[in-house]
């Protein structure tokens, strides 16, 4: 096992972590909201629950040589790379100062400079796209590593098996991360899942994989960092599954009556945030009142965003044509 | 600081929610996902979790109350807090479901019309686009012609071959010549024929004509031109009489020097006064400009120098456009009465007919001969109402019959 | 000029491309070792390397998705799918990714990449192999489509194609890999949007793409014999479509024959058709004709498939109603 006491990272590091983990609840909290209050329409998916995955993962990379790339559930990595809540709120409003101009919505959030890749809305479509920037990488001799992160719904695609299979044979630097919230849409994955053990499958194609846990954003951090390391020396793919469980139904009008309550409340005592903030108080490097401005400043942040969002122009009608060719 | 509680949408077609059950109380403490009511959708029953932390300090919609979706049902916030101001403020609005989204700009489509044309024993007309729009360039009655296309269409072989027909006449649309049984003959159009053609059809297919006749007495006018012309060498005309007498006269009616801009009307301001020019070849119409400023000489003297150029084909364009009114005078030829069509960008045109005698009572009823005028007035009815022509007439008669009249 | 074959015309456009830019790569099904089911890619392993050009296993999602995620990472693939009939199996890539990327992100990432193989039918392969998809990927926004019907349109097509930031689908076809053609020796580049006159004349115009030129080409000829002056259009750029040069040769024509080997139902064809009808209304003298595969699958018998496809004598029967000359 690997040690994990509390001295081995600086204050600051793990204030990061706890701070971009709020940050996202907050954040999606709110978009929750709004969309409640009808300002927010469509697919909304959220990631309240996964937040030790996307954070810890990103934590362990490099975005100036490094790409991710995800699946609907965006909203969480998308903050974890950094970009801009104004512009991801303003994304969802459907506004013209959104990161994709209004044009994308809450499943299509991107950032070329952050080489955050999306925001796919087709389940597992990203995997092979994961593989093609990792061939890229190799033809550039770039140490570069691509994260690819799917659910435990996605890795029942033919392109996840087709993916592994190129990734391994041609030696391709990408990380496949499953993010096992457990539940595929409604579905509970042991249902519709030949193995429970999904390293199993990438143990098919001869990628050796871990099982992480996912509430605990350091876990993630260290095993991502390990793995990442690894392939940059080795350039050769990984896997990991990372057992996760999101809090909130598949999407907005779910309202997941596939699974008890007590199963929610379980997993809600082990919550990452929970989980981060006890470590920091015992190590003596956050105080509740500490907490309680962080939590506030935060949630300040989320409601100017909100602001920004309302306040922001409608895409101009000539955007309808724009953007369709070069 | 206190958080509004709000109805969300739990389901995406959900307007309002029936409080079903209050899980939490007031006083007790939330937390964000904990549940805090049950609310009945027009789906199902769902839970609604707390996005807030702290206190529940006051539920304000009781189970069994519906609320619409953006509408205050609890407040939460610290122990003790003082909630009365957000109880009384406006809560936030919904979405405004009227959002002003233009439409997409979308390319004018051309309106087709179909074809509705029928011939005379009632079968319709079948014509393909090309032929229908030869036909209707050239002036073919499709109605005529029999076509040569799959289930009797027109194609434009048929109509190019009715119009060959047509200026070689055999067919039944140049009767006269068939009954002379003479030679015709096919006389090419000059571009002169063919913008008078042009310009008067326009006119008068587009603007909607009317027309109203008034006799005048000239005796008086008759007596004056006399006068003045008794010691001239040159005479001045009885044009330029009318020219000038009808300037004064339309400077009190403006409405008549006006034309139809489409989605504007344009009004004048000065008197243009265009004067029909019979030529070899068609006609023209030279405009003597400011007649409302000029004298009856200075008229008389522009009008000869115009009409000898007309005559000899040498009026520069500016001579003969841009007129807002216009007199045709077909006296000389002793026409009594014609109406004539207007002459773009006018609205009205005077048709002039010759001075003949007649006999009129008079105020006692006695019988008295007088010369008399008929003047009749073509206008477009988009611009000068049958009201508003009429009491320009009325004027105009006046005026003519009592030429002291324009001092007044 | 040289006289070779179309399928040396494509391959002097890789090999001219790939030369040019280190970041063309081509990869497929066969295209390296095998030198190319249809000997397209014929020496280029030798030339360029197993990094720039790629046996691929036969997972045409997969590679079809790992190049636009290497085109998205920087590189220019040209993805060859042994025939359109295996694109079925890709086509999510294409039309969720490929085409769309550039819009969802408002802007931000593009797709130079070119799918290319040989559509439409043979002989003898049946009704999975025989099929022209031209109307797919014509149908879908985002995406360009190229259809050459010469050897020298074949190379100055795709090296234009190569050179386009955008995803461009290019068609080609089995039996017109070994006809032949003078091809310019010097650079030669043919734009996308226009379209070829191969033939003037007044009494009627055919517009056609890819194979079936060369066939009415020789129904034009016939029609000569019967005093018929037949107007012949390539439209080679299907997407964007030179719409133009249909409509100043209709409107001296009046008449009008659309011939497109796919089936009638939502085609090219019948597209370029309605477009006719629209804004050559008052030029038309007959309705607009067109000649297309029949609607059927594709049946083995020769004689039958024959019978299904768009003939000489149909297109001539075609100018004739067209005419009012039957």
């Amino acid at each position: 096992m690997i040690d994990r006491s509390n001295e081995k990272y600086p204050k600051e590091f793990m204030l990061n972590l706890l701070k971009k983990m709020i940050l996202i609840r907050r954040f999606e909290e709110l978009a929750a909201q709004m969309y409640g209050l009808q300002k927010i329409g469509g697919f909304c998916h959220l990631y309240i629950g996964q937040e030790a995955t996307g954070v810890g993962a990103v934590e362990a990379v490099d975005l100036s040589t490094d790409y991710i790339y995800t699946a609907y559930r965006d909203h969480g990595l998308a903050i974890a790379c950094g970009m801009d809540i104004n512009s991801l709120m303003a994304e969802l409003f459907g506004k013209a100062t959104g990161c994709s101009k209004g044009k994308g919505g809450s499943m299509h959030f991107f950032d070329k400079s952050k080489h955050f890749m999306g925001g796919n809305g087709i389940v597992g479509a990203h995997i092979p796209l994961a593989a093609g920037s990792a061939l890229a990488i190799r033809n550039s001799k770039s140490n570069g590593v691509v994260l690819c992160f799917f659910g435990d719904g996605a890795i029942h695609q033919g392109t996840f098996h087709e993916s592994l299979n190129m990734a391994k044979i041609w030696n391709l630097p990408v990380l496949y991360i499953c993010e096992n919230n457990q539940y595929g849409m409604g579905t509970d994955f042991r249902r519709v899942s030949a193995v429970e053990d999904f390293t199993i499958m990438g143990a098919s194609y001869g990628i050796e994989g871990k099982q992480v846990n996912g509430m605990d954003v350091l876990t993630v951090y260290e095993v991502v960092s390990e793995e990442v390391a690894r392939i940059r020396k080795e350039k050769l793919p990984g896997f990991l599954e990372i057992k996760t469980y999101r809090y909130k139904g598949h999407s907005m009008s779910d309202p997941a009556k596939y699974r008890t309550r007590q199963e929610l409340e379980s997993y809600r005592i082990q919550d990452p945030i929970i989980i981060l903030k006890s470590k920091m108080v015992d190590a003596g490097f956050l105080s509740e009142q500490e907490y309680e401005t962080i939590d506030s400043t935060i949630k300040a942040q989320c409601k100017d965003a909100v602001t920004f969002a309302e306040e922001s122009p409608e895409p101009v009608l000539e955007m309808l044509y724009q953007d369709v060719l070069v | 600081m206190a958080d509004k509680i709000l109805m969300l949408a739990l389901s995406p077609t959900m307007e309002t929610g029936t409080i079903a059950h209050w899980n939490k109380h007031e006083g007790d403490n939330v937390s964000s996902g904990d549940v805090l009511c049950e609310v009945e959708t027009d789906k199902a029953t769902m839970d609604y979790e707390s996005t807030v932390e702290g206190k529940l300090i006051k539920i304000v919609a009781q189970e069994g109350s519906s609320v619409k979706v953006g509408d205050l049902i609890a407040i939460a916030g610290k122990d003790g807090e003082d909630v009365t101001s957000l109880l009384t403020k406006p809560v936030a609005s919904k979405r405004e479901k009227e959002k002003n989204v233009s439409e997409p700009v979308k390319k004018k489509e051309g309106e087709y019309e179909m074809p509705h044309e029928q011939r005379q024993d009632g079968r319709r007309i079948k014509v393909s686009p090309l032929a229908r729009e030869i036909a209707t360039r050239n002036g073919v009655d499709l109605n005529r012609i029999e076509g040569s296309g799959p289930q009797g269409r027109i194609v434009k072989n048929d109509v190019e071959q009715a119009i060959e027909q047509k200026s070689t006449p055999v067919s039944s649309l140049a009767p006269a010549l068939i009954a002379g049984g003479g030679e015709s003959r096919k006389i090419p159009l000059t571009e002169k024929r063919k913008a008078i053609a042009r310009r008067l059809s326009e006119s008068m297919f587009t603007a909607p004509h009317y027309y109203m006749t008034v006799s005048v007495g000239v005796d008086t006018l008759l007596d004056a031109r006399k006068k003045v012309n008794a010691h001239r060498e040159s005479k001045i005309s009885m044009n330029a009489f009318l020219i000038k007498l009808l300037a004064e006269v339309l400077r009190k009616h403006p409405a008549m020097l006006s034309s139809w801009n489409g989605d504007s009307i344009v009004q004048y301001g000065s008197v243009d006064i265009a004067i029909a020019v019979a030529q070899k070849d068609g006609l023209i119409t030279p405009v003597i400009r400011n007649c409302e400023s000029k004298g009856i000489l200075a008229i008389d003297i522009e009008l000869k120098e115009l009409v000898t150029k007309a005559r000899g084909n040498k009026l520069l364009p500016e001579e003969y456009t841009g007129c807002s009114f216009t007199i045709s005078n077909l006296g000389s030829y002793g026409i009594r009465q014609f109406t004539a069509i207007i002459n773009p960008p006018a609205s009205a045109i005077l048709a002039v007919g010759e001075i003949f005698k007649e006999v009129v009572f008079d105020e006692n009823d006695e019988e008295m001969a007088r010369s008399t005028m008929l003047l009749t007035l073509s206008c477009d009815h988009r611009v000068i109402d049958g009201a508003v022509a009429a009491l320009f007439a009325a004027d105009l008669k006046t005026c003519m019959e009592d030429p002291m009249a324009v001092l007044l | 000029m040289a006289v070779i074959t179309f399928r040396e015309a494509l391959r002097q456009a890789l090999d001219e491309e790939m030369a040019r830019d280190e970041k063309v790569i081509l990869l497929g099904e066969e295209v390296a070792q095998y030198n190319g089911a249809y000997k397209v890619s014929q020496g280029l392993l030798e030339k360029y390397g197993s990094l720039r050009v790629i046996d691929t296993p036969i997972s045409e999602e997969g590679f079809t998705g790992l190049g636009v995620g290497a085109a998205l990472a920087g590189l220019r693939p040209v993805v060859e799918w042994m025939t359109l009939n295996f694109s079925l199996q890709a086509v999510d890539q294409v039309y969720n990714n490929a085409a769309k990327m550039l819009y969802m992100s408002g802007g931000q990432l593009n797709v130079p990449i070119v799918f290319r193989g040989p559509n439409g039918p043979a002989e003898f392969l049946g009704s999975q192999h025989s099929q022209a998809l031209q109307s797919l990927y014509c149908h879908c926004p985002g995406l360009k489509v190229m259809a050459p019907s010469t050897p020298a349109d074949a190379k100055g097509m795709l090296k234009t194609a190569i050179r386009d930031d955008n995803p461009v689908i290019f068609l080609e076809a089995e039996l017109m890999y070994g006809w032949k053609g003078e091809v310019p020796e010097t650079e030669h580049l043919i734009p996308f949007g226009k379209a070829d006159i191969k033939k003037t004349g007044k009494s009627v115009t055919i517009a056609g793409f890819s194979k079936p030129v060369k066939m009415i080409l020789e129904a034009a000829d016939l029609l000569e014999k019967d005093g018929i002056e037949a107007e012949v259009i390539d439209l080679r750029s299907l997407r964007p479509l030179d719409e133009e040069t249909i409509y100043q040769s209709v409107r001296k024509t009046n008449r009008c024959v659309v011939v497109d080997e796919a089936w009638p139902y939502a085609s090219v064809g019948s597209h370029v058709a309605w477009l006719i009808s629209r804004n050559c209304f008052d030029y038309l003298d007959a309705p607009v004709e067109l000649v297309t595969l029949e609607d059927v699958p594709m049946p083995y018998n020769h004689h039958l498939e024959l019978s299904a496809q768009p003939s000489v004598k149909k297109v001539i029967d075609a100018v004739k109603r067209a005419t009012y000359t039957m």
